[in-house]
């Protein structure tokens, strides 16, 4: 064991809404110093918001609630401040950036995120010092170097977009990283491959890790110590890593059916995301 | 002269600090303000010039007095008679730049003129108001026998070569503006590149306008002889004064058979500038005219490069890079004239408007009859940052022929909320996440730039952009 600081993640009672529709309602999660946490749930149950809610999406209004990052205020933050104070979000369907190198892009990230106090317009990392880390960084995910002049999930693969989330993970280093479907849309051996990657990344920096996963292979390298089970914007359920196990194994009939009022708004939900 | 500018006057020209500073000069002649038939002539006996070049102004002077002012593009407010026309700074020319007067070479100092010339340059003409200060000339380019001078020294020392083409191109009645720089026009660059000589490194020009309410009438032509090849760049920065400026510039260019010529101009006008220009090229047999044009600044630009394309083969390219902000208007564009067959074009422009600021891109693609199996295409993008912000598009698209490819796509947007939220939940400011976007926008056209313009265009953009986002 180390002195260094322990870290802790704390949601407490978060309510979220898009536009005037809530999406979560009361949802409390506490994550410890580098702890994994599986975020499990039917499609529309709000995995995503929670998400989105703490990395601070415009879009995504918290109307209760609150979360700290050790002991301060996260809802009072920025987006880029919260990245700066080391939350992570590789997100699901990134963005694409015309015209913007993966490299350029990573080099300001990377800059910000390791000198939070940084005033605009001064130095970035070495290029020197940064290339070697990108490089180093890219062959051990086995990305090829050419992928670092490419522009920002321009015409990316599935594949390829994860693995560009990844490498960000990998150079950002956060406290704290949620994970959205980051093995989603890739091939059997891609999905063993960033599951190595990402147990690598977070068991080297002990960063904690929340997963939202509908796959088993992401878990079976990065064991959850808790499985938290989302329901109609709510944590219903939450368990161990066995709980993971028994979901990936029977789906979600016996939750749906313990927790019938969740149940119903999940699928009140659903109906209004696919009307939208 | 300079003038005293408000705290919250420099604020608002705190994006073009580099090249707001002013130089206190004394100048050795400065015409009376205003323009009439006294102050054509007076300029006419300072050069000295041949009888058939003050007819030529004076000429021009009728046609621009007869000349309604353009009802369309932007709204121009200025009264020609409170404009200097014409302003000596020094008496001579300077082949060193410890020929060029201190304070005046201390300009071009702080612009970094002599530095990028003693690194990546074949030639340098710098023009102070009026007149071309400095001058020079790679040794091996002039024993090749390329021309690169003032078009006032042109006058004098290659009488037959530049009378053959001034004013073929762009005769002074094409337009108001170009019949007035056709009465009042001093300096610019004459360049002449004999058959099959090509310059490999870039020629500059750069043109500071120094002085309050001053006039900038530059005239530059440039001939590329058959199969010679040479890349031209040109610079235009001015101070910020509490009174509108007004560069008037007239550009043409010839490009004969298998030659090939690179126009770039890279500007940051001050925002009391008003920027109304004309350049085209005439592209005969299998010739290649492309214009880079790169316009910030100035409170309206009214610029359209054109390239006619006057034999079989000939190519037109047009790049152009537009940026407002507030009070600012770009009225900006291009013209490819197809009249003859087979020949290729393409326009790609981009524009960016921001705080207040209006873009427009107003094209023209023309095909004359005859001009078959012709191919035209046009991509015009824009981008807008804040809802205060403008973009217009005004394409003209005449064809007169069955047999050729037209293709025209425009794309305006906004910045999305998803990129801007994606960039800064990875830790960059707002600020740093939307010059990334701008600078990813145009990212297709700087790659076009030499090396050290593109980073200087960069570098123009991030200026721009810094403090923009609230």
């Amino acid at each position: 064991m180390s002195d260094a600081p322990k870290h802790q993640l704390k949601i407490e009672n978060l309510h979220v809404s898009v536009g005037d529709k809530p999406i979560l309602r009361g949802v409390n999660l506490t994550m410890g110093h580098g702890q994994t946490h599986a975020l499990m749930g039917p499609n529309g149950s709000g995995k995503s918001t929670l998400g989105l809610a703490i990395m601070g999406h415009p879009g995504y209004e918290v109307t209760d609630g609150s979360i700290l990052l050790d002991g301060e205020d996260v809802l009072e933050m920025e987006p880029n401040e919260r990245a700066r104070a080391g939350l992570f979000m590789a997100f699901q369907r990134p963005v694409a950036i015309p015209g913007v190198k993966m490299a350029d892009f990573l080099r300001h990230a990377t800059t910000n995120v390791r000198r939070p106090d940084r005033k605009e317009g001064e130095d970035l990392i070495p290029m020197r010092e940064f290339r070697k880390e990108l490089k180093d960084k890219m062959q051990h995910l086995r990305m090829d170097v050419e992928f670092a002049r490419r522009y920002v999930n321009d015409g990316f693969s599935g594949g390829e977009m994860k693995r560009a989330e990844i490498l960000q993970l990998a150079m950002l280093q956060p406290k704290f990283a949620i994970l959205d479907e980051t093995d989603s849309g890739l091939d059997a051996d891609a999905v063993r491959l960033a599951s190595e990657s990402i147990a690598d990344i977070g068991g080297r920096e002990k960063m904690g890790l929340l997963i939202i996963t509908h796959h088993d292979k992401l878990l079976e390298h990065n064991p959850p110590e808790f499985t938290h089970v989302m329901l109609g914007g709510r944590i219903v359920e939450t368990g161990g890593k066995e709980l993971a196990e028994e979901l990936h194994r029977s789906g979600y009939d016996r939750i749906r059916t313990a927790y019938p009022e969740a149940e119903a708004r999940n699928q009140e939900m659903l109906n209004e995301e696919t009307a939208v | 002269m300079a003038t005293d500018v408000t705290a919250s006057e420099r604020d608002q020209i705190g994006e073009i600090n580099k090249y707001n500073f002013r130089t206190e000069t004394t100048g050795v002649f400065k015409a009376q303000k205003g323009i009439n038939k006294e102050v054509v002539n007076q300029i006419s006996d300072i050069k000295n010039e041949p009888d058939w070049m003050r007819k030529f102004r004076l000429d021009a002077l009728e046609i621009f007095e007869q000349r309604p002012m353009p009802k369309w593009g932007g709204a121009i407010d200025l009264d020609f008679q409170d404009i200097y026309y014409y302003l000596k700074p020094t008496d001579h020319q300077g082949r060193t730049w410890d020929d060029v007067p201190d304070e005046i070479k201390d300009t071009f100092d702080k612009l970094g003129i002599p530095e990028a010339e003693k690194k990546f340059l074949a030639g340098v003409k710098a023009q102070f108001e009026s007149e071309v200060i400095y001058g020079s000339l790679q040794e091996d380019l002039s024993k090749k026998g390329v021309l690169f001078t003032d078009t006032d020294s042109a006058v004098r020392e290659h009488p037959e070569l530049l009378r053959e083409y001034f004013g073929t191109v762009i005769p002074p009645a094409d337009n108001k503006f170009a019949a007035l720089n056709s009465a009042v026009w001093s300096g610019g660059s004459f360049i002449y590149v004999p058959k099959g000589v090509h310059i490999e490194f870039p020629l500059q020009a750069y043109f500071r306008i120094n002085a309050e309410s001053m006039g900038q009438f530059e005239r530059t032509l440039i001939i590329v002889d058959e199969g010679a090849s040479v890349h031209y760049v040109e610079g235009c920065t001015a101070p910020m004064y509490t009174t509108e400026s007004l560069h008037s510039a007239v550009v043409e260019v010839i490009v004969k058979r298998n030659a090939r010529c690179r126009y770039t101009t890279i500007q940051n006008w001050a925002n009391n500038i008003y920027n109304l220009v004309t350049k085209r090229a005439y592209a005969y047999g299998d010739a290649t005219m492309e214009w880079v044009d790169g316009n910030l600044g100035s409170k309206l630009t009214m610029k359209y490069p054109a390239v006619h394309m006057m034999e079989p083969g000939a190519r037109g390219e047009i790049l152009s890079i537009a940026f407002s902000s507030e009070g600012q208007h770009q009225d900006a564009g291009a013209k490819l004239v197809h009249s003859a067959p087979n020949t290729t074009g393409q326009i790609i422009s981009k524009s960016i408007s921001k705080n207040g600021g209006r873009s427009s891109y107003r094209g023209l693609v023309k095909v004359d009859p005859g001009a078959h199996q012709s191919k035209n295409n046009v991509v015009c993008d824009a981008l807008i940052l804040d809802p205060e912000s403008r973009s217009d598009t005004y394409p003209y698209i005449e064809v007169g022929e069955q047999d050729v490819q037209i293709g025209h796509e425009a794309s305006v947007s906004r910045i999305g909320e998803e990129q801007m939220f994606y960039l800064l939940s990875r830790g960059l400011s707002e600020s740093e996440a939307s010059t990334m976007i701008v600078n990813g926008f145009i990212e297709p056209l700087v790659k076009e730039l030499p090396m050290e313009y593109a980073v200087e265009m960069n570098r123009l953009i991030q200026l721009q952009m810094e403090g923009s986002v609230g």
